[in-house]
């Protein structure tokens, strides 16, 4: 089975997967990009016009597909399971929602230059000090990215450092975010409370309710999501991204490699956590909102259902997940809303015991990830990151 | 006889206990330069224990463990002493399933471990020389571009010698390298370690008698956390302490 011929058949046959798979892909991307302008080159009278919410919909989809990259890098390729990777969505949102308040300016309900609506109606007189600068939009592109990095990276830095993995690194992942939610609640937060923020009116002094605006953010989701495609693939091709699955796979034979597992995981973690930032802000425009409900632990749980069932330890699996699923989502919560939550959860163990490679394991070539046959316990537990064991080390 | 340098490895009254139970127990001994070393012991004896001290998994109750006579292996972190030059084989094959042959030496090969460095790294041809000088010595050429889970489990168990010969250690810990194997990989087996020994100190903890006398080296014995016997593989099977310990129970 492993002759030469056969070896070099099997290649064969494996590029030429992959090359349809590229043809597939650019298809998709061309058509994704073209969809805003049946919005808004074609007349709504027409049958080939895409209703404003659809942009807005599948805006929002791309965002998501962002977030479930980022989660794959971590999931699928290191084995951190992250429960918690809706927080650094989450803050990405919030510090777009910042600079869009910020730019309200005195146009607001109650005319304040300087105070957000919330802030005046809870009689606050002046700015918090971690508001400055939101009004500059580069500062808080920059802050997207810095502060989800950095909670990341103490975060990372505490629970790597003391090798906390599999389970327990999950429980508390999800610890976190339930308490970065319960703190967003708080109004003397000053990040709006339980309404968080709304009423943005425009983005760089592109109005927000717009056709041309919602397309704009559209496709600067698009462009985002390949980006962001294209630097997880850089790194899961690279060296280091042979590492991150050599830790996922056996990761005390690393350390006695003489690699640093706490880097490693820290630099993916940190870099995932940036890149779910990334689109959080994305998605709070398009949205027109955000509030504390998404720190939910029940969001971070969703976001990781969408790249079980696309495909962990695939990049183009977690695209394909989050629009799956939240395609799903969208048709049957009209359908049958009460459903929904046993539908997802069905899918989630469905996968788990079936297609522990998701949708993408149906077709194309076979990948790298993590390799798990026979319907079993054991899938679950895989799933959640405890396997492949640990050598268990044998005490005399 | 040149003058005595500095053993590769000395270990001195190396003290571990779990839970009141002492797995290791004043244990001293010394591995010189270039040299082959085997270790048996019944079960309990230390063997493994022995090793996680000296990779810097474990910390000794008490006692001294040093590396070329200047590291002080207690104080030291698992991936330090990985990088000082000490290399480690599982007892159970822990190779990287998901990888091929070749990006499994290619991980173990000498080179900058930082992660910014790593994300840049290209092979030099160089370094692809010696990964395949390696695959050629543990015999898996032919498997270069197999991923690593189908080969059988001898040939894993000769991947990970192969990684631990990529890193270029001074010293190889080797644990039971031909537990499973069959009679014919057990002999390639020994010319192997015999091959890498003298250029590198090695260190072989197996049951395997047979083997042992195969490896035709020294033989240290370890009963109950310290060294019951030392010697050739005759003299050592012919000590009465010996034969108390492996036939008196």
């Amino acid at each position: 089975m492993s002759g030469p011929l056969s070896r070099s058949l099997a290649a064969g046959m494996e590029s030429k997967a992959r090359l349809y798979i590229r043809a597939a892909l650019l298809i998709v991307i061309a058509l994704l990009a073209a969809l805003p302008l049946l919005n808004l080159f074609v007349p709504p009278s027409s049958p080939f016009y895409l209703p404003d919410f659809a942009v807005k919909l599948i805006g929002k989809w791309l965002c998501f597909a962002i977030l479930a990259l980022a989660i794959d890098l971590v999931w699928g390729y290191v084995g951190i399971l992250s429960l918690g990777h809706g927080a650094f969505f989450a803050l990405g949102g919030y510090a777009m929602g910042m600079y869009l308040m910020r730019t309200i300016g005195d146009r607001g309900v109650y005319k304040n230059p300087m105070l957000p609506d919330f802030m005046v109606f809870l009689n606050w007189k002046e700015l918090p000090w971690y508001w400055y600068g939101f009004d500059n939009f580069l500062f808080a592109l920059l802050m997207v990215v810095l502060v989800p990095g950095l909670l990341a990276f103490v975060f990372g830095w505490l629970a790597f450092r003391s090798r906390i993995t599999g389970v327990y690194l999950s429980i508390i992942t999800q610890a976190m975010t339930f308490a970065l939610m319960l703190a967003f609640f708080r109004n003397d937060m000053g990040f709006g409370g339980n309404n968080g923020m709304t009423d943005f009116k425009d983005i760089l002094g592109f109005p927000l309710n717009t056709d041309a605006t919602r397309a704009g953010l559209y496709w600067a989701s698009l462009i985002m999501l390949a980006l962001t495609f294209l630097l997880c693939r850089m790194v899961v091709r690279s060296k280091l991204g042979r590492v991150l699955t050599a830790v996922r796979d056996a990761e005390s034979r690393v350390r006695f490699l003489g690699y640093s597992v706490t880097n490693y995981k820290l630099f993916a973690f940190t870099l995932s956590a940036m890149i779910a930032g990334v689109a959080g802000a994305l998605y709070t425009p398009q949205v027109g909102i955000i509030n504390p409900s998404e720190f939910s632990p029940a969001s971070s749980i969703e976001a990781v259902i969408w790249v079980a069932v696309g495909g962990r330890g695939s990049l183009v699996g977690a695209i394909v997940g989050a629009f799956a699923v939240n395609g799903a989502k969208s048709w049957l919560t009209s359908y049958a809303p009460e459903y929904w939550l046993f539908i997802l959860g069905g899918m989630f163990i469905a996968v788990t015991l079936f297609m522990p490679r998701g949708i993408v394991g149906l077709f194309g070539p076979k990948g790298r990830g993590p390799r798990i046959s026979k319907p079993s316990v054991a899938n679950i537990s895989a799933m959640l990151g405890t396997i492949p064991p640990e050598p268990k080390e044998q005490r005399p | 006889m040149t003058k005595p340098q500095n053993p590769v490895l000395y270990l001195d009254d190396v003290t571990v206990s779990f839970d009141g139970f002492r797995a290791l127990n004043g244990l001293s001994f010394v591995v010189e330069p270039g040299e082959l070393r085997t270790i048996i012991g019944p079960n309990g004896a230390g063997k493994t224990t022995m090793m996680d001290v000296i990779t810097g998994k474990t910390r000794p109750d008490k006692g001294t463990a040093f590396f070329k006579g200047t590291y002080d292996l207690t104080k030291l972190s698992e991936e330090t002493i990985a990088n000082l030059g000490i290399g480690r084989k599982f007892q159970r094959p822990t190779v990287f399933d998901n990888h091929t042959v070749f990006e499994n030496l290619e991980l173990a090969l000498k080179a900058d471990r930082r992660a910014a460095r790593t994300l840049f790294a290209r092979l030099a041809p160089a370094q692809k020389e010696r990964i395949e000088a390696v695959m050629d010595q543990i015999g898996l050429s032919e498997r270069a571009r197999d991923l690593a889970g189908l080969l059988s489990h001898g040939q894993r168990q000769w991947l990970e010698i192969g990684m631990l010969l990529m890193q270029d250690p001074e010293l190889l810990l080797v644990d039971e390298p031909v537990a499973g194997m069959t009679d014919h990989e057990t002999e390639q087996t020994a010319v192997l370690l015999k091959g890498i020994a003298g250029k590198r100190s090695v260190v072989v903890v197996e049951h395997d008698m047979e083997f042992v006398r195969a490896l035709a080296t020294k033989v240290t014995v370890l009963h109950e956390g310290s060294v019951l016997s030392e010697g050739t593989v005759d003299h050592v099977q012919n000590d009465p302490k010996v034969i108390e310990v492996y036939l008196g129970r």
